[in-house]
């Protein structure tokens, strides 16, 4: 099961020289599909990043993921795409040590309904700017990104986020982490500052985030609030990590491909009852396997060690 | 006596709503000093704990930890600077092996131990208290002594100048009574310096230099443990008739 450090390493590199040739020889539906699963993929993985160790539940996914899109509509034809995409991270990054360094002491419940609403807050003031100041409600997104170049990007986001996932897992961040996650009393009587790590973990979260947003801005041609700040997509990344298991870094993957799917299928056949659908899904994961697939997958998997012999 | 105490409290305050938990106590410790912190059940000992391990912030009142005042810091910091604690209802970290409860107390206390070397302490550490050999083991599977005895090793992994223990030697049996007591005395040894709030009167006789008796949140006696224990006062306030 556990394989040599160099061994993964190589395994993982020609996974992701594979990945990079999807655009070389998928159609355009195969491909956008491709990019739906990793836009979920890096979004879940790095939702899972801050809520899996800390148990807080974020619904300001959409909040990060919008800022990345609407920096790339207002910015995207004025300068350069690298600019553009270092001034969302700034952005993105900045909102979150606000709304780290005021929001985690509060707990549990208060603080999903904190990120909902605040996501929301994010809409309406864009919304209002909008209306009031520029006088358009929507904005075309004029930008020199070909749909292949948004794939190989998001799949650079994917291995980014990966790889700072296991840098943490093996950092004192990483073990502060966990002890947080059993004990916060605990936590803070053997010297961890308790907020300091929660508020990097969310800064790290939310970088990842923005840039995904950025990064598929160019995806839409035309973009208004209602399309950049969809509190959908916060739940659609909150119940695709879940589904997958967010006590593993490879978990949220596992509910991504699945849900990706569904979603696709949902939307397509009854885009009427898309929400109402979901909802039911999330009920139905969080009842059935509290641990995701990936705990799932670890307890067949015990099992099947401790029936040979 | 030159050099401050190493543990200053004075005048320190506590409310709850109406109730005074701790209401105007003075301690003080010195280095390499077991000191006893008496009472009966709700008389404030674990909230004065509380309030010297930062885990609550006074009201009133000072805590100097060698002549620095800290009072109201985060517990972080107070655990930085060198002052360990245990729990009443003890807390170990469930997900977690032993190892790496005791790493948890290294990487982040007063020496930011990690790597190799961090895993030999952790190992040194779990031999101290007993566990010797059971890194690997996951807490879940300790019993309520093992328990009791990781937190203190992880308490230990601070390398901390003071240690609070809250009723740390509680519901052992005689034998493990025994091997607790002798490992607290041992770490008298080490320099280092233990408040231990407990119940256990051959423990308090046999350890501790001083002892100082709350009741309702006060201080109501200090001195030898068999000064205290023979106090009227004492007697009176153990017996419940304080208002007779
Ligand atoms: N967090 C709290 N909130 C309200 N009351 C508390 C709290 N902690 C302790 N108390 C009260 O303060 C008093 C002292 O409690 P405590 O310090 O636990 O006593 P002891 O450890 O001496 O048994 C008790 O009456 C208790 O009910
Ligand atoms: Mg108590």
């Amino acid at each position: 099961m556990t394989l040599p450090l160099p061994v993964k390493i190589v395994g993982a590199a020609v996974a992701v020289a594979m990945l990079a040739c999807v655009p070389l020889v998928a159609d355009g539906y195969r491909l956008s599909l491709a990019i739906g699963l990793l836009n979920y993929t890096v979004l879940a993985t790095a939702w899972a990043l801050f809520s899996g160790p800390t148990r807080y539940v974020s619904l300001a996914t959409v909040a990060f993921f919008g800022i990345g899109v609407y920096t790339v509509a207002v910015l995207g034809e004025v300068l350069a795409w690298p600019l553009v995409l270092l001034i969302a991270l700034g952005i993105g990054v900045v909102l979150a040590l606000i709304i780290g360094l005021s929001t985690l002491r509060l707990s549990g419940v208060y603080f999903v309904i904190f990120t909902f609403g605040l996501a929301e807050l994010v809409r309406q003031l864009v919304t209002w700017f909008e209306v009031n100041k520029t006088r358009t409600l929507g904005r075309y997104v004029f930008v020199d990104i070909t749909t292949d170049q948004i794939y190989w990007q998001l799949l650079a986001l994917a291995v980014m986020v990966f790889a700072a996932g296991l840098l943490i897992r093996r950092s004192r961040l990483g073990l502060a982490l966990r002890v947080i996650g059993d004990d916060e009393t605990v936590a803070r009587h053997v010297g961890i500052n308790v907020t300091a790590a929660k508020v990097a973990l969310f800064m790290l979260s939310a970088a990842f985030m923005t840039l995904c947003g950025a990064v598929m801005a160019p995806r839409w041609s035309y973009i208004d609030p209602a399309i950049a700040f969809n509190p959908v997509t916060s739940f659609q990344v909150l119940i695709m990590a879940l589904l997958g298991g967010v006590h593993r870094l490879y978990g949220p993957v596992l509910g991504v491909v699945p849900l990706t799917l569904l979603f696709e299928f949902l939307l397509a056949n009854f885009p009427n009852h898309f929400s109402i659908l979901i909802g039911i899904a999330f009920m139905l994961i969080v009842y059935a396997i509290p641990n995701g697939i990936a705990g799932l997958a670890e307890k067949l998997w015990a099992r099947v060690k401790g029936a040979r012999p | 006596m030159n050099a401050p105490p190493l543990l200053a409290v004075q005048g320190l305050t506590r409310r709850f709503g109406g109730l005074v938990a701790v209401d105007g106590l003075d301690l003080t410790v010195f280095k390499g000093e077991i000191i006893g912190l008496l009472g009966p059940n709700g008389s404030g000992k674990t909230t004065a704990l509380n309030l010297i391990s930062g885990a609550l912030k006074p009201d009133a009142g000072t805590v100097a930890l060698r002549g620095d005042f800290i009072q109201g810091l985060a517990p972080f910091r107070i655990a930085r600077r060198g002052v360990a604690r245990t729990f009443q209802l003890v807390r170990v970290l469930g997900s977690m092996t032993c190892r790496e409860n005791v790493l948890a107390g290294l990487a982040f206390g007063t020496r930011n131990d990690w790597g190799v070397r961090a895993d030999a302490n952790a190992d040194d550490l779990l031999q101290r208290v007993g566990l010797v050999g059971r890194g690997g083991v996951m807490t879940a599977e300790l019993t309520y002594i093992d328990q009791k005895r990781l937190e203190l090793a992880r308490a230990l992994a601070l390398r901390p100048d003071l240690l609070l223990l809250d009723e740390w030697l509680a519901g052992l049996n005689p034998t493990e009574l025994l091997q607790g007591i002798e490992l607290v005395r041992s770490l008298r040894g080490d320099g280092i310096a233990i408040l231990m709030v407990e119940h256990v009167m051959d423990a308090i006789r046999s350890l501790c230099d001083r002892c100082v008796v709350m009741n309702a949140g006060r201080r109501i006696a200090e001195g030898t443990p068999s000064a205290v224990l023979a106090d009227p006062e004492v007697i009176r306030a153990y017996l419940g008739d304080e208002d007779a």
